[in-house]
């Protein structure tokens, strides 16, 4: 590990302080950023622990549930409210990452994680995203894991999280803090397409911290699901995800949200196929013909082009369990 | 959660601190040596180690306690869990410095967790190791799984919530089995 200092923060407004300085990494649950700094993908001259910043409140209302961004996936997976009124939250955490893992790694840390592109992750390799101009060798590489949405020529990295897919679902939305101000975005705000610009994953700035994840209490979370395709059966990172959550009146789809992870370099909402889908009887045959509008758009590589098969079945079966 | 009084917040230095008038470039921080109070087994210890180190290495290294193993040194193998507050992590994935004010339990102390006689005689009953570098993770984390999680209804949740464990000569199978038999165990015995 490279050499850095470390410092806690006593509170937010110390951590966004101390945060927005350059060479400053915040470390919580800490299991990517030391993988990160190890790897040389990330280099930080300081590091600021976050864990005694804020308590990890989670609070559940007749407005939503709003979950503090240090609390562990583990806290959040476990609590009984969260799991009975959002099972697809914790299905997605629990399909995620190992229980040493979930017991460390912070709500915060799991929408910030950087992508699993090996090139990304290998100190030998050229990658646009940590060396911006040094090249992608994943087009013309090992590319089986990458994307088939909004990529571009310098990029074709995934983010890895399954908690933002879900959140993609259920119209999350997150609190950001600086040293300035307190915002709040839709959690699909915070990323964004690689473009000409791969080194930023997220619209965040310096010191930019996520505070808390809310998540509002609608018709479409009480019929969810969530739907993980992998190599293997744990502790992996997904080919492709679906989360999916429908809202069904008078024996017809009112409204429907479905995102898809392991495909794009954000928590990717495949709107063709939920437009499809809104006032349609929620039947089988509504259901394949919706899935397979979820490829519209998609640009696949040679060694993802499994992806535009796996792609409508994923989103079928995450419909199905849904309903 | 970690203790926020402890003598380790002034010890951090923000980026060119002792560089007066300029930022230091990324790396170029020469090791701060800092003092970390880590509670092991229920011992109180002074170490002396690097901001960087590992609460892996700090065992391993400064405290020679080195039932805790090494192996992939990122978070994938399991062979270094210990437990925090109880809770099953990898001692590879956090830094020594961070893990102050917290109770830390490695296989060295496992002796204090009762469940662990029923544990330790499953796993030699039903052979649930080969080469044995793994088993000292797979010990903490299946301590963690019968009595702090409880997630073992079933084979299919035992491997799933023991999927933080690696065992490259593949004793899975038994592996299951004796933690079935543990908790079977543990029940019986009341613990």
């Amino acid at each position: 590990v490279p050499t850095f200092s470390y410092a806690r923060a006593v509170d937010v407004e110390d951590a966004v302080r101390r945060g927005s300085r350059p060479g400053v990494a915040y470390i919580a649950g800490g299991t990517d950023i030391l993988n990160l700094l190890r790897d040389e993908a990330v280099t930080a001259s300081s590091l600021v622990d976050l864990r005694s910043a804020a308590p990890a409140r989670i609070a559940v209302n007749g407005a939503g549930a709003t979950i503090s961004a240090f609390a562990t996936m583990r806290e959040v997976a476990d609590h009984p409210a969260l799991g009975e009124q959002w099972p697809m939250l914790r299905a997605a955490l629990l399909s995620g990452a190992s229980a040493q893992v979930r017991n460390m790694a912070t709500i915060g840390g799991n929408l910030m994680q950087r992508t699993r592109c090996w090139y990304f992750r290998d100190p030998g390799s050229p990658c646009n995203k940590k060396r911006p101009g040094s090249g992608c060798p994943a087009r013309e590489g090992e590319h089986r894991w990458h994307s088939v949405f909004g990529a571009s020529e310098h990029c074709v990295a995934v983010h890895p999280s399954d908690l933002a897919v879900a959140l993609a679902a259920l119209d999350g939305r997150i609190t950001v803090r600086n040293a300035v101000a307190e915002r709040t975005l839709g959690i699909e705000e915070i990323y964004r397409t690689p473009g000409d610009e791969p080194e930023r994953d997220t619209t965040l700035g310096p010191g930019d911290l996520i505070v808390d994840v809310f998540v509002p209490r609608t018709a479409l979370a009480a019929s969810s699901s969530y739907v993980k395709v992998r190599d293997r059966a744990s502790f992996e990172f997904a080919l492709v995800s679906c989360a999916a959550a429908l809202s069904i009146a008078d024996g017809q789809v009112s409204d429907v949200r479905i995102a898809l992870g392991g495909v794009a370099a954000l928590p990717w909402r495949a709107r063709a196929a939920e437009d499809y889908l809104r006032g349609r009887r929620p039947t089988a045959e509504s259901f394949t013909a919706c899935g397979a509008r979820g490829t519209d758009g998609a640009q696949a590589l040679p060694g993802n082009r499994f992806k535009m098969d796996l792609i409508p079945a994923v989103i079928m079966r995450a419909l199905e369990r849904a309903k | 959660m970690a203790a926020r009084d402890g003598a380790i917040s002034l010890l951090g230095l923000a980026p060119g601190a002792g560089a007066p008038g300029g930022q230091k470039p990324a790396g170029d921080v020469k090791a701060e040596p800092v003092t970390v109070n880590l509670t092991v087994n229920g011992t109180a210890y002074r170490v002396s180690c690097d901001a960087t180190t590992t609460l892996l290495d700090a065992l391993r290294d400064r405290l020679h306690l080195t039932g805790t193993k090494k192996g992939c040194d990122r978070g994938e193998c399991g062979a270094c869990t210990v437990h925090v507050n109880g809770r099953r992590v990898n001692s590879c994935l956090t830094l020594a410095v961070m893990n102050e004010g917290v109770e830390i339990s490695t296989i060295e102390g496992v002796d204090l967790n009762p469940a662990y006689r029923c544990l330790l005689d499953a796993f030699v009953e039903r052979d649930a190791l080969q080469c044995g570098f793994c088993t000292p993770g797979q010990i903490m984390s299946a301590l963690a799984l019968i009595v702090d999680e409880e997630r073992f209804s079933s084979p299919e949740e035992i491997r799933e919530f023991m999927s933080g464990n690696l065992c490259r000569c593949a004793a899975y199978p038994n592996i299951v089995d004796a933690i079935r038999d543990s908790v079977a165990g543990v029940r019986g015995a009341d613990v």
